[in-house]
């Protein structure tokens, strides 16, 4: 386990290495942040002076020497348009996207299973068909589009819920909601095809046989052998929402981590990028972890 | 049927004939076919007859509701915040959204497809390294790829396509590569290989049908995806630009609207979601249809033997 | 009239399929009484599973529709009881257990639990299911009961996994037992012994025992009384030695007709000359495991050589190495003078069309995207220099009707054919090469009997007419007494006996041929019942 651990590390260190290595160029390719952030008139010499003190006057390949050097000792810059801490900022918005990806998830996961086993068990019984139906529509469903006609419909016309920010609970109705839909489809999908599998499997044909009853034939018997294929679209889904959720964020004006990348780039504001890619990238790696854990965990003929 | 085909084609000659009939069986996906065969007409002939209508601008017709029966055909769903009729305008930019979706997955499936038999098929180094790349691309946020590549390019229709099948390669690398490493191991493989077959016929005859519908299956669902990726990307701002038109630019177009004329991103809107659910229905069509094994499900037609 | 146990009365099931609506049995009747163990026995497709599968509710209705009849158990319609009267009795009154146990034995519990579960579910509490589960993997015999316990089914042999399926079924000592080819896919000498436990169970508990098989000689080993079964009706019912000496249906006479093993074995043909194909010191390792361990032996041409062994014997290795499916660990092969071992690619294509393989599943060996035409032909895209493609359709045509196919069905896919034609058309794509020597992997373990004697015929007259040569791979004795020149006996990646067919099956010297020679079934009742009791006098079976 240590060893499996151990190599998947490193195959997600190397991974990482690349990614912020290629962030890091392709980003300044984007343009000098000099012009965003100082006044079209500004002097060149104020121009000269924010230079210096950004270090964005050196040749790039020592700008990243000094990147890589000061990374080590975990520091990850300042942001030019917070004056602070670039990791500060990132980690105050991952908050959020993290909690925002644990409820939707959670959420999503409970609902796919307990529909998705109910209609594989009766297979084009009228509750699979509405349930195969709806999974298609969500998965179907652009969520920048479900998000504003949920807006006019809930928050402007009907006005029980708030548009956008994150004071009360009721914030959280709506970018949950949308953020809900389409892994919901998905995951539907996929727990009913491999619950349909399992249900028609012989150990469920060994059960009936035994006198068990329904509940625990789907559940039990079923359910952990079903979930195995499901578990891996699980994580894909989960890794899209902590990679930003960036959609609902920005249309729910919700601080996330997605919504701080793409306005960190189009501020030009690089150590925010590239400190949130890293954030990131770590929870996918953690989380990945613990969907191959939970593999080992399901299924004993899994070990590492 | 019954007639002793020519040489080569050993499989009876049904065609498109056999296609439709298969079709027809399954209700959902007739009527999703049949939509998206109107959206590649539209696609194909929308800019060339309607270009002009779809620009005319007519500052009284300014956000004009829809359903106003008073008005020409054309203004059926109402017009936008420029009183261009928003029928047309869905219409002709249903070019840009197809072809844009249609080129991505075109070369994100044959480079991904390729790349995932190779590393299937061969054991040396290619088998090692191959994955790697797809697990890069795919550790790659592909928003924030997006954002940065085309804020340097210019968001042309071109480099939109690039950006977009470069983040879905390893999709269509993962599967054809997992495929093949099982289909390998197949015994008609195996059989194969005792006649004395070189790699490349047992790849191309062999093994390549057998995956070919699987991939051909998550292509068209890969559609949808891709759809909804650009929409998302034009709704941020950072995919066409105007005056070219995409659905999922008009969504983002009407946005400021809302609250008094909500028709100006319903629609487009709307179109995206039908056009993305016909897309899921055909696949699930597909996967059943191009499997010999279980065809015979649509062949007889009834539903309650599922 | 008494009652008896079970008693299944004129019952019809029909099943709506792609074909239109197929009557899967046809007023079947038949009892079964406690103490009492009653065979069905059919081939695959006669409906003799069906039977059982009502009785204990398992059949999807729909698409399946049971359409008259009555299942009494002791005088009760169960047909006519509710679904939770009727999940009651499953497992609590009547239990089953099935071929394949891997398959049938949930992944991911442990065997305690799922033991234990058959008792908790009909109202045993939990702490007292534990205990009796110990108890019954130690009288199912079970090595290391407690350890046991805590296990998977993946942990287990073949054997052993039936053995937990026995005890599972066992637990809440059911008035009957269900046994749906319980031993099909098992080792001889494993067969005797899960029979074996079979009958002591029996005899412990009283119970009534509904074998379904297809095995004459597993009727012949345990039945009381027979019903045989074709195409969804009874065709004949008695007595089992009765019925086998003395049969009433053609289908029966024919079925007893077409087991293997009992006609004249070969005349000893005397080869003189060069040997077709020359194997010394073969060995093949994964690693550490030692698959093969320096096989030799020869073929002469127009001899069929078969390999014998259980599981884990490494005869599909020595097949697979041979062909170079997988590259030999050390040793040599000569095919007419020349290695086959160490022969480079290029020249190994050349002899690729001499020496064939059909496999053992054609289900699997044909691939399911082509048509019979192409599947055969495909031999002379690979092999140009045989047959100018002007000429392809003609001999695909001459091959399918030499294999007993109508040449019509070439534009068909694999999965259209039944079993039997699937294994001809492998056979007819093996030909299409004209090889010299043929590989047979369980080329026809995977058949019902009847189809597995003219498959056999088939290739005994391809042998005739072309003088071919072929290695054949089995598990299964009778068959290669009726087929082979020579056998090899092998056991742990080594020959342990070579010789002759008559050497071997009248005059056995190592105590391993003699063992599998006790333990495989003879379809007759009265040899089997002289078997057993010599058996149990050398106490072969004491594990």
């Amino acid at each position: 386990m240590k060893k499996f651990i151990g190599k998947r590390a490193v195959a997600s260190a190397i991974s990482l290495v690349g990614l912020v290595i290629m962030v890091f160029f392709l980003s300044r390719l984007t343009g000098d942040p000099t012009d965003l952030y100082l006044p079209v008139d500004a002097s060149l010499q104020a121009r000269e002076q924010f230079r210096e003190i950004n270090g964005l006057n050196d040749p790039l390949m020592v700008q990243f020497g000094r990147y890589v050097a000061d990374l080590a000792v975990l520091d990850f810059g300042n942001s030019i348009r917070r004056s602070r801490p670039a990791i500060d900022v990132v980690l105050e918005g991952f908050a959020w996207t993290l909690w925002l990806a644990c409820v939707t998830m959670l959420l999503v996961t409970f609902a796919a299973i307990v529909i998705g086993s109910l209609a594989a068990f009766r297979v084009g019984g009228i509750f699979d068909r509405i349930a195969t139906f709806f999974s298609l529509v969500g998965a179907s469903a652009p969520d920048f589009w479900i998000a504003i006609v949920a807006i006019v419909v809930f928050a402007v016309n009907l006005r029980w819920l708030p548009t956008s920010g994150t004071g009360t609970i009721w914030h959280w109705v709506l970018p949950v909601s949308v953020l809900f839909i389409r892994p919901f489809g998905l995951i539907l999908q996929v727990v009913r095809g491999s619950m349909i599998g399992v249900l028609s499997s012989a150990y469920v044909k060994t059960a009936r046989a035994k006198g068990v009853r329904n509940r625990p034939i789907i559940f039990v018997h079923g359910l952990r052998n079903g979930m195995l294929p499901v578990i891996t679209v699980i994580g894909d889904q989960a890794a899209g929402i902590l990679n930003g959720a960036v959609i609902v964020e920005t249309i729910f004006g919700f601080p996330g981590i997605g919504k701080l990348m793409i306005d960190s780039i189009l501020q030009r504001d690089f150590n925010v990028v590239l400190a949130a890619i890293m954030v990131s990238a770590l929870a996918i790696f953690l989380m990945n972890l613990l969907i191959d854990l939970a593999y080992a965990l399901l299924d004993p003929r899994i070990r590492y | 049927m019954t007639q002793i085909a020519p040489d080569t084609g050993a499989r009876p000659r049904s065609g498109l004939a056999t296609v439709i009939s298969l079709l027809w069986r399954d209700k959902f996906a007739f009527c999703a076919a049949l939509f998206l065969l109107l959206v590649v007409i539209c696609a194909l002939l929308g800019p060339l007859l309607l270009e002009g209508a779809a620009t005319k601008q007519n500052l009284r017709g300014r956000n004009a509701p829809p359903f106003d029966m008073e008005r020409d055909w054309e203004f059926f769903f109402g017009a936008d915040a420029l009183g261009r009729p928003l029928l047309v305008r869905i219409i002709v930019a249903a070019q840009n959204t197809m072809m844009i979706a249609a080129g991505a997955v075109f070369f994100s499936a044959l480079i991904g497809s390729s790349l995932g038999l190779a590393a299937g098929w061969s054991r040396g180094r290619m088998s090692q390294i191959i994955p790697r790349l797809g697990d890069v691309i795919m550790s790659f946020p592909s928003l924030l790829l997006a954002v940065i590549v085309l804020y340097m390019l210019d968001p042309s229709v071109f480099n939109i396509i690039i950006v977009l099948a470069i983040t879905r390669i390893p999709v269509y690398l993962r599967t054809a590569r997992a495929e093949v490493l099982e289909v390998r191991e197949r015994m008609f493989v195996q059989a194969a290989k005792v006649m004395g077959a070189s790699d490349l016929r047992i790849v191309f005859r062999h093994i390549l049908p057998v995956v070919l519908p699987t991939l051909l299956t998550i292509a068209t669902l890969d559609f949808a995806f891709v759809m909804l990726a650009e929409s998302s990307l034009s709704f941020l701002g950072i995919g066409i630009q105007p005056p070219e038109i995409t659905w999922g630019l008009m969504v983002a177009q009407g946005r400021p609207y809302l609250t008094n004329a909500w028709w100006l991103s319903f629609w487009p809107g709307l179109a995206i979601i039908l056009t993305t659910l016909s897309l899921n229905l055909l696949s699930n069509w597909m996967r059943i249809a191009l499997d010999p094994v279980q065809r015979w499900r649509l062949e007889m037609g009834g539903r309650k033997n599922d | 009239m008494t009652e008896h146990l079970l008693e299944v009365c004129d019952l019809s099931v029909e099943f709506h399929t792609a074909g239109g609506t197929v009557k899967a049995v046809q007023d079947v009747s038949w009892h079964l009484d406690r103490g009492e163990t009653l065979a069905i026995l059919g081939e695959s497709g006669s409906g003799k599973s069906v039977s059982a599968s009502a009785i204990m509710n398992l059949i999807d209705m729909p698409p399946g529709r049971i359409t008259s009849g009555r299942i009494l158990l002791n005088g009760a319609d169960m047909l006519k009881m509710t679904a939770e009267e009727r999940r009651r009795i499953n497992g609590a009154r009547i239990a089953m257990i099935f071929q394949d146990p891997l398959a049938h034995l949930n992944p991911v519990y442990t065997v305690g639990w799922q033991i234990a579960e058959m008792m908790t579910t009909h109202g045993t509490p939990a702490a007292e299911a534990r205990e009796r589960a110990l108890a019954l993997l130690k009288r199912v015999g079970i090595p290391e009961p407690a350890e046991a316990m805590a296990k998977y089914p993946h942990q287990f042999s073949g054997g052993q996994r039936q053995r937990l399926m026995i005890a599972m079924a066992l637990a809440f000592k059911p008035d009957i037992l269900i046994a749906d080819e319980p031993t099909t896919a098992l080792d001889v000498t494993v067969q005797a012994q899960v029979l074996a436990l079979l009958e002591e169970l029996q005899a412990e508990t009283g119970m009534g025992l509904l074998l379904i098989t297809h095995d004459l000689g597993v009727v012949a080993e345990i039945a009381d009384r027979v019903v045989v079964m074709n195409s969804g009706r009874i065709v004949e019912t008695g007595n089992a030695a009765e019925v086998y000496s003395n049969p009433q249906h053609p289908y029966t006479k024919k079925l007893i007709g077409a087991a293997p093993g009992k006609g004249a074995m070969p005349a000893e043909r005397d080869r003189g000359g060069e040997p077709l194909l020359r194997v010394e010191r073969l060995s093949k390792h994964y690693g550490a495991f030692h698959a093969l361990k320096g096989v030799s032996f020869t073929i002469m041409p127009g001899e069929t050589v078969a390999v014998v062994g259980e599981s884990g014997s490494g005869k599909s290795t020595l097949a697979r190495a041979l062909l170079r499916l997988e590259e030999p660990s050390g040793g040599q092969a000569f095919y007419k003078g020349r290695d086959l071992v160490t022969m480079p690619p290029k020249d190994l294509f050349g002899l690729r069309r001499e020496i064939q393989m059909v496999f053992q599943d054609p289900t699997q060996s044909l691939n399911p995207r082509m048509s019979v035409y192409q599947l055969i032909s495909e031999a002379w895209a690979i092999h140009p220099e045989i047959l100018p493609r002007a000429r392809w359709r003609a001999r695909v045509a001459e091959l399918l009707t030499k294999v007993g196919l109508d040449p019509g069905m070439a534009q068909r896919y694999p999965h259209q054919f039944s079993g039997g034609q699937r294994q001809r058309i492998a056979i007819a794509r093996a030909l299409a090469l004209e090889p010299r020597l043929i590989v047979c992997d369980e080329a026809v373990s995977a058949l019902d009997v009847s189809i597995q004697a003219q498959v056999i015929a088939l290739l005994e007259g391809l042998r005739r007419e072309f003088g071919l040569s072929y290695l054949f791979i089995a598990h299964d004795l009778p068959v290669v007494r009726d087929f082979a020149d020579r056998v090899i006996v092998m056991k742990e990646g080594e020959i342990v006996e070579e010789g002759t067919v008559r050497q071997i099956f009248n005059a056995p010297h190592e105590p391993y041929t003699r063992a599998l020679l006790a333990a495989s079934l003879d379809p007759d009742p009265e040899v089997q019942a002289r078997r057993r009791e010599a058996r149990l006098a050398e106490g072969l079976l004491t594990a």
